[in-house]
């Protein structure tokens, strides 16, 4: 399964760690988040990097006290209609995460955008559809209603430009 | 009324470009129709019995004449040459072809209109008073406020697959014509002691399979927190609303299920845990926004209108209609006309492209150019001097327009059911008409006054039946279509849900029944006491023996 990072397919560094499993030295390991929360004496010192998935119908705030410690948050869609990781996305922008946050599951072109708008920055995508099918896709549309949007396509925020003067809701640097 | 700038034309073009992509990749192939569905949808497409419904958004029910003129159009050109005006204040076509919608909705783009989010899993068109800006018991116009709303949930990104459709209404005076106890989000204006507009948010209401009246979560929100507290709203809803079940995905349901305390208590959380750090640019887009809405330049009159009190004299047709189908305005020597679009024997809602082109002149003419749909299926031309109403009524006359039963009987609400909707279990056309021909007597309407009768086909009440005053909703029982009749439904400021009255009926029965209620109605009332009120004191028990007695 590809993964795309910056409109570009790259190389997914990061491994699973299953619940028993063993800690890897020196990686890029994803956990869960029940292993996170109950090894984390464990993980804080953890010499890698560190990552973690949750599930769509977990709180993203059960991760808030972790998250300066966080490189990678992993997010997923089960269905392309469940858009729960929308907002679970946008919750841990809000909060401050600033790492790599990932979608994963039933990605199409359609909703590419609106991934990054509320802050996605890396895909694991499946192989049905071109590179540059998801480039199109990830800017269709050149305005957004919508402000504190996680800019990255380049769309313009409509409200923002008509009433310049004013910083943007938030001020988000590119992640990844 | 308000006008696209450079910036909405864009995004409405884009928008049917992309769906242009789509239809082209689905025509193709490359999409599988399970992958199309959540994105034609989106874009107000259904596939239903016959053919592709398409559903135009009008926002809060606005509308001029080019634009009226442009759906008249569409009906001609790309439908069998009529439209159906919907209980969301949208206009629906019945038979449409997937490679023409691009066509369409470029048609729509030509005249700022669109059919985005008219279906799907997102924030539908936002509904208001349809006497908005006209009404004389307002506090202030709710379409504002309404177009913020509707700009913000435009495409929005986190909001675009919650887990069921989600509806907003607005109302800006104290009588609640737009039925805001009955939507996901009712908003209702209110003044505080400094003058300053705040919001009661009210939220869970719904109808469909579980009816349920609003709770009101705050009773004065600030003006400037609307959008953020909105957010904050909505995203409790998107990551808790169940998903396992379509039928308990509304946020009624939620609503219900946590208690209004719990829910009340998780939207101040998410709202207290990101405090927003201005408001700044939505007040300023309010403000712009605003003076589109500004009042048109009404001429200083007398409040009385002699050449209309002449026509009222010499024309007894006319003073019916004037009686039953005019409403109070702000302004002394203006009136609002309700057009009803419910004739005799006539399919609730519907319209001819030759009767939208009439009523846009009509309103180019005497209506600063502007009408509205209303909720109840209707036509509005808002600002009218009360001495143009007799030219206006003839034109509406010599067009089949001027059923004199606005707010009557006759006056029906009614989904387009079986005879067109995938849904549906069982017709409701055919219902409507024949209880319009029952009562085709003005004058038999008049003495039952004031009785909101309305229809659905199936139990997701797009017919709006559990806020009847007298409800109809259509069943099928082993192959036979059957109705159970409900009373004492409201959605006004004093909202309920209906009760089912017993067995329920064959089609043919119908008409009869209804004359039967309504009878007890007229037995049984005191003076000037009104249909819902009476059943309110006396309950169902006389309706159901008399319904009954013979059985």
């Amino acid at each position: 399964m590809p993964l795309l990072k910056n409109n570009q397919f790259v190389n997914d560094e990061w491994t699973r760690v299953a619940d028993a499993d063993a800690l890897p030295e020196g990686a890029k390991i994803i956990v869960n988040s029940a292993r996170l929360i109950q090894d984390w004496d464990l993980l804080a010192k953890y010499t890698g990097l560190l990552g973690v998935s949750i599930a769509n119908n977990e709180r993203a705030e059960i991760l808030t006290p972790y998250l300066s410690q966080l490189s990678l948050i992993v997010l997923n869609f089960p269905a392309y209609t469940d858009g729960r990781a929308y907002s679970q996305a946008k919750d841990l922008r809000l909060d401050g995460y600033r790492g790599e946050l990932r979608a994963e599951g039933n990605l199409l072109l359609d909703q590419f955008q609106f991934m990054h708008q509320v802050g996605f920055d890396s895909f694991a995508v499946n192989e049905r559809f071109a590179l540059q099918q998801w480039q199109a896709a990830s800017k269709q549309m050149s305005l957004a209603y919508q402000r504190g949007l996680f800019r990255i396509s380049g769309e313009r925020e409509v409200w923002s430009q008509r009433h310049q003067g004013f910083a943007p809701w938030e001020e988000q640097p590119h992640a990844g | 009324m308000y006008r696209y700038d450079e910036f909405d034309h864009q995004f409405v073009s884009e928008r049917t470009a992309q769906f242009r992509d789509q239809a082209n990749r689905r025509m193709s192939g490359e999409l599988t129709e399970d992958e199309f569905r959540p994105l034609r949808l989106m874009n107000g497409l259904y596939l239903q019995l016959h053919a592709y419904m398409l559903r135009v958004a009008i926002p809060y029910g606005t509308l001029s004449g080019k634009q009226m003129r442009q759906l008249a159009y569409i009906a001609d050109k790309y439908d069998r040459g009529y439209g159906h005006f919907t209980t969301r204040q949208n206009i629906q076509y019945n038979w449409i072809k997937l490679e023409e919608t691009a066509d369409i909705l470029q048609a729509l783009a030509d005249v700022e209109m669109h059919a985005i989010q008219t279906s799907g899993n997102c924030i539908r068109n936002v509904t208001t008073d349809h006497w908005a800006g006209a009404a004389a018991d307002e506090l202030l116009d709710p379409r504002p406020i309404g177009e913020l709303i509707r700009q913000w949930s435009s495409l929005h990104p986190e909001f675009s697959f919650l887990p069921r459709k989600f509806k907003f209404a607005i109302t800006g005076a104290p009588h609640d014509r737009a039925a805001v106890k009955v939507h996901d989000i009712g908003l209702r204006a209110h003044k505080n002691d400094k003058g300053e507009t705040g919001w009661e948010v009210m939220v869970g209401g719904g109808q469909g399979r579980t009816p349920m009246i609003a709770v009101t979560v705050r009773e004065f929100l600030p003006e400037k927190e609307v959008i953020p507290y909105m957010e904050a709203i909505m995203r409790v809803y998107n990551l808790f609303g169940r998903r396992d079940n379509k039928y308990k995905a509304r946020i009624k349901i939620l609503m219900h299920e946590l208690g209004a305390e719990k829910f009340k208590a998780e939207v101040e959380a998410e709202y207290a845990r990101h405090p927003v750090q201005t408001t700044e640019v939505e007040q300023r887009e309010l403000t712009r926004i605003e003076k589109y809405f500004a009042q048109p330049s009404f001429e200083k009159m007398s409040r009385f209108a002699p050449h209309f009190e002449n026509a009222k004299r010499e024309n007894v047709d006319f003073t019916r209609w004037a009686k039953n189908n005019l409403a109070t305005h702000q302004v002394d020597g203006y009136t609002i006309v309700n057009i009803s679009l419910k004739p005799e024997g006539g399919i609730p809602g519907d319209a001819s492209g030759e009767q939208m082109r009439v009523m846009a002149t009509l309103a180019e003419r005497y209506s600063f150019d502007e009408m509205r749909v209303s909720h109840a299926q209707n036509i509005v031309l808002p600002h009218v001097k009360l001495e143009d109403t007799f030219a206006i009524w003839q034109v509406l006359k010599a067009n089949d327009l001027a059923a004199a039963n606005y707010g009557l009987i006759g006056d029906i609400i009614a989904c387009p059911g079986l005879d067109y909707c995938a849904l549906a279990t069982a017709r409701s056309i055919p219902i409507a008409q024949a209880i319009s021909r029952k009562f085709a007597d003005v004058k038999k309407q008049e003495e039952y006054g004031p009785v909101k009768l309305n229809i659905s086909g199936c139990i997701n009440a797009c017919g709006h039946h559990h806020v009847g005053h007298i409800g109809i909703l259509g069943l099928d029982k082993k192959g036979e279509e059957f109705y159970q009749i409900t009373l004492g439904g409201s959605s006004s400021e004093n909202a309920s849900i209906g009760t089912i009255l017993g067995p329920g009926f064959a089609a043919h029965e119908v008409p009869d029944a209804i004359e039967t209620i309504l009878n007890t109605y007229v037995k049984l009332r005191e003076p000037g006491e009104e249909f819902l009120g009476a059943y309110r004191r006396l309950g169902p028990k006389p309706f159901k023996e008399a319904l009954y007695a013979t059985a």
